[in-house]
């Protein structure tokens, strides 16, 4: 989708920066979204691939390559097996670390599911985070046609992403799916897909690096993907013209990550960043946030916004939305703490529901599913519930408040 | 000194036990207890029945021993009642004084506490307690006893506390049909309160929380009257319940880890803690860590603070507490909840002592047979009333002639 003629190299210029932020494309998705990131566009970062596979390396115009490789893989790569990438990346661990020494932010992009993208992922992550270095993750997880044993494995490495990065935004391909007309080539299907996912990282990039009038600091950014065992939506869209606010503020709703806006009615915490040209009024911030907050009900809300020059006309909006997970998989409390090899939560649900039928946008009435009920009252189980202001006292305190025991 | 009339007993249908108070009350009206009997209760959930026949049979082996103790029949009692479905609130009467000279009768004030009382409850609700708080003469604030005074306007404030009507004459049938006789229902919040707070503490303001096994009663003394009683259906039960769940042991395990491990705040000797778990054969089975033990339990009675805290909050009573907080109930052996409660309620805690009763200091000294205790006193305290009519009017009967 970007061009990118002039490979601007990264140069130390920016490392005097100081947000120094470091992008890594895990495995072959990772290493083609990257190649797919405008360079101009993130010039203060520093690009970084990582795989196991040498030949695939070899095309990616990254400033840094890193090849895990051993003798045992023979230059096959892990052959869709995360477990052969997690002990690759556990064996070089320290070259990892290395990589990611100096770096302020790390970013890393990757496609769960298969060897290298699930297994490395979460290792890197760790390691950047031992380098000193706050993490964030863009994942996408797998279509439903790739499998059940891909499914999982993304799902695991999932749930170790997010114990070991900082935040965690994930892009269920099979939601996208959907969107997509039948015709179109396999080729296209995957750019599209890998589209929305650096659509979310430009969004990001852009909220931390812009001086903000409004500031939205990273910690923000953190605490809402942290801990809330969520599944994420984000949008990120752009609009110009003189109804630009208005124009904004209905592409979100109609966003379809956000399923009609009903992600953002479920949503517990929602991220709104703004950023415009100079002309940005406070009319228009205002009719955003007003749009956003109606269709949000109960969710915190932050808010940042940016007046960047390049913008001119235009106005561009990214909202991530964190939704608490209602499955209480990932708090059950493990006794054993696995640093590595932790059960995979079955139950933690990042694929989307099955959309449904299409809804008129700007409904409020937004029916809630029923959770499907899997807490036992145990003794409790055919007394008369115990209720207080809707909320069921008879399951346990700690399931309800999501406090994770580990 | 052997009429029953002056043996009372108290009887309480609680979750986890069956108690069962006896004291014989002296012609000065003196209380002194001289019966405690105690059976496991099995039928009850939640403070409500769910299988008479169990509880009946727990009934029996409890009064039994009350008996055997006190060397006493009991032929009635006062029976403590609770459950989810009780509720109180604060109604206020009013009536005009009619009278020429505007002059307040006993018979105004049975009207306007007449008037007070009917309320609208739902069907299938009857009042269990309707306490006078305050009369009110022409918007005069605080009188207590308004015969004889002149007004034309007279109000009263009263706490009335209501209950299901079935579920409550379910109790009553129960202990009636072993041959028990029901002298008063009272309410367990106020029993346990009319046994742990003097008239000081109940003058300058206190809330005494009862965490039973299946419920969590409280209620609120200010100015020397009831100014708010309430019942979280939420107990000791849930603690285990919770523990249960969370550690994944089957119950009475974690009933038994509850009272050997449970802390109502983190330790800090329980940081990193864990303990085994054995068979018969002392082969382990499983670890459980103290500190998500301890975390769990500190979690559910936290929110049953925080939950009482806001509904004080909500009528406006907390800064009305001077006397502060008292705890009594099975649920308050927990060790660390005082400290836990201070945190909530941001004022001085302690664990209820029944007060001012003499008898048998092992009954007396533990907090789970407070509100039977209560109900003894509840008792007594009615005798009273009733006895002291009498004995003057036979007095009066006495002197008259002679003069």
């Amino acid at each position: 989708m970007e061009n990118p003629e002039i490979p601007q190299p990264p140069v130390l210029l920016e490392s005097s920066d100081a947000m120094s932020v470091r992008i890594f494309g895990v495995g072959n998705a990772g290493a083609a979204l990257l190649e797919a990131l405008s360079q101009a566009e993130f010039a203060a970062a520093h690009f970084a691939v990582i795989n196991t596979d040498p030949v695939a390396l070899q095309n990616s115009s990254a400033t840094v390559k890193i090849n895990l490789e051993n003798k045992l893989l023979r230059g096959l790569g892990t052959g869709g097996d995360p477990d052969r990438g997690r002990a690759l990346a556990e064996e070089q661990f320290s070259v990892l670390k290395a990589a990611c020494e100096g770096a302020k932010v790390v970013f890393i992009v990757a496609g769960l599911g298969g060897g290298a993208g699930s297994g490395i992922s979460p290792v890197l992550a760790r390691a950047a985070r031992e380098a000193g270095a706050l993490v964030l993750a863009f994942v996408s997880m797998p279509f439903d046609c790739e499998g059940n044993r891909r499914e999982s494995q993304a799902q695991n490495s999932l749930e170790q992403l997010k114990q070991s990065a900082d935040g965690v935004i994930c892009l269920p391909c099979q939601k996208i799916f959907k969107l997509i007309d039948e015709n179109t080539s396999l080729v296209e299907t995957f750019r599209f897909t890998g589209g929305f996912l650096l659509e979310g990282l430009r969004g990001v990039w852009q909220l931390l690096t812009q001086p903000g009038l409004i500031q939205v600091h990273f910690v923000d950014l953190c605490a809402l993907l942290r801990d809330r065992h969520a599944e994420n939506a984000f949008a990120f869209v752009e609009a110009c013209g003189p109804g630009r606010a208005r124009d904004a503020a209905e592409k979100i709703i109609a966003h379809p990550l956000f399923d009609e806006g009903r992600a953002l009615a479920e949503s517990d915490a929602v991220l709104v960043s703004l950023m415009g040209g100079k002309d940005l009024s406070m009319a228009e911030v205002n009719r955003v946030m007003d749009q956003i907050k109606r269709h949000c009900g109960h969710a915190q809300i932050i808010m940042g916004a940016t007046v960047n020059e390049a913008a001119k006309e235009k106005l561009w909006v990214t909202v991530i939305a964190a939704k608490q997970s209602q499955t209480p998989a990932s708090v059950i409390p493990r006794t054993e703490v696995r640093p590595v090899h932790s059960v995979p939560a079955q139950r933690e649900v990042v694929m989307p529901r099955p959309a449904s039928r299409p809804r008129r946008s700007s409904n409020k009435m937004i029916q809630s599913q029923l959770p499907l009920s899997i807490v036992s009252k145990g003794r409790f189980d055919k007394s008369e519930p115990t209720k207080h202001n809707g909320e069921d006292l008879d399951v346990p305190t700690f399931l309800r408040r999501g406090v994770p025991l580990n | 000194m052997f009429d029953d009339a002056n043996i009372i007993a108290g009887l309480e249908i609680g979750t986890s036990k069956i108690c069962v108070v006896v004291g014989e009350q002296n012609a000065e009206g003196v209380l002194n207890i001289i019966g405690v009997g105690q059976s496991r209760s099995r039928g009850v959930r939640k403070a409500e029945i769910i299988n008479p026949e169990q509880v009946e049979e727990d009934l029996r082996a409890a009064m039994f021993e009350a008996e055997q103790m006190a060397n006493v029949e009991i032929r009635s009692v006062y029976l403590g009642v609770s459950g989810g479905h009780v509720r109180g609130f604060n109604n206020r009467g009013v009536h005009p004084v009619v009278s020429a000279d505007r002059e307040i009768t006993g018979d105004d004030v049975d009207d306007v506490v007449k008037n007070a009382k009917a309320i609208n409850l739902p069907a299938e609700n009857t009042v269990i307690h309707a306490v006078r708080q305050h009369f009110f003469v022409d918007g005069q604030d605080g009188v207590t006893n308004p015969v004889g005074m002149l007004g034309a306007r007279l109000e009263v404030d009263m706490h009335v506390i209501h209950g299901n009507a079935n579920r409550l004459q379910n109790v009553i049938r129960l202990v009636r049909a072993t041959s028990l006789e029901v002298d008063e229902i009272v309410f367990n919040g106020i029993a346990t309160a009319i046994a742990l707070l003097s008239s000081e503490q109940k003058e300058l303001g206190a809330l005494v929380i009862d965490i039973g096994g299946g419920i969590t009663e409280y209620v609120v003394y200010s100015d020397g009257v009831i100014r708010h009683s309430g019942v979280l259906a939420v107990g000791g039960d849930h603690v285990s319940n919770d523990l249960a769940y969370g550690l994944k042991v089957p119950l009475s395990r974690a009933e038994k880890l509850k009272l050997e491990h449970g802390n109502a705040l983190l330790a800090d000797e329980a940081k990193g803690q864990s303990i085994s778990i054995t068979n018969y054969l002392g082969l382990e089975l499983k670890r459980v860590n103290v500190e998500h033990l301890q975390r769990i339990m500190s979690l559910r009675l936290e929110e049953i603070f925080q939950l009482i805290a806001q509904d004080l909050e909500s009528v406006g009573l907390t800064d009305y507490l001077r006397a502060g907080v008292f705890l009594c109930g099975g649920g308050s052996r927990v060790p660390g909840l005082v400290n836990l409660a201070e945190k909530v309620f941001q004022m001085n805690v302690s664990l209820g002592q029944t007060s001012a009763i003499s008898g048998l200091t092992t009954a007396l000294d533990q907090p789970e047979f407070a509100t039977a205790i209560g109900l003894v006193k509840f008792g007594s305290l009615k005798n009273r009333r009733r006895a002291e009519r009498p004995f003057l009017k036979g007095l009066f009967s006495r002197l008259l002639p002679k003069s």
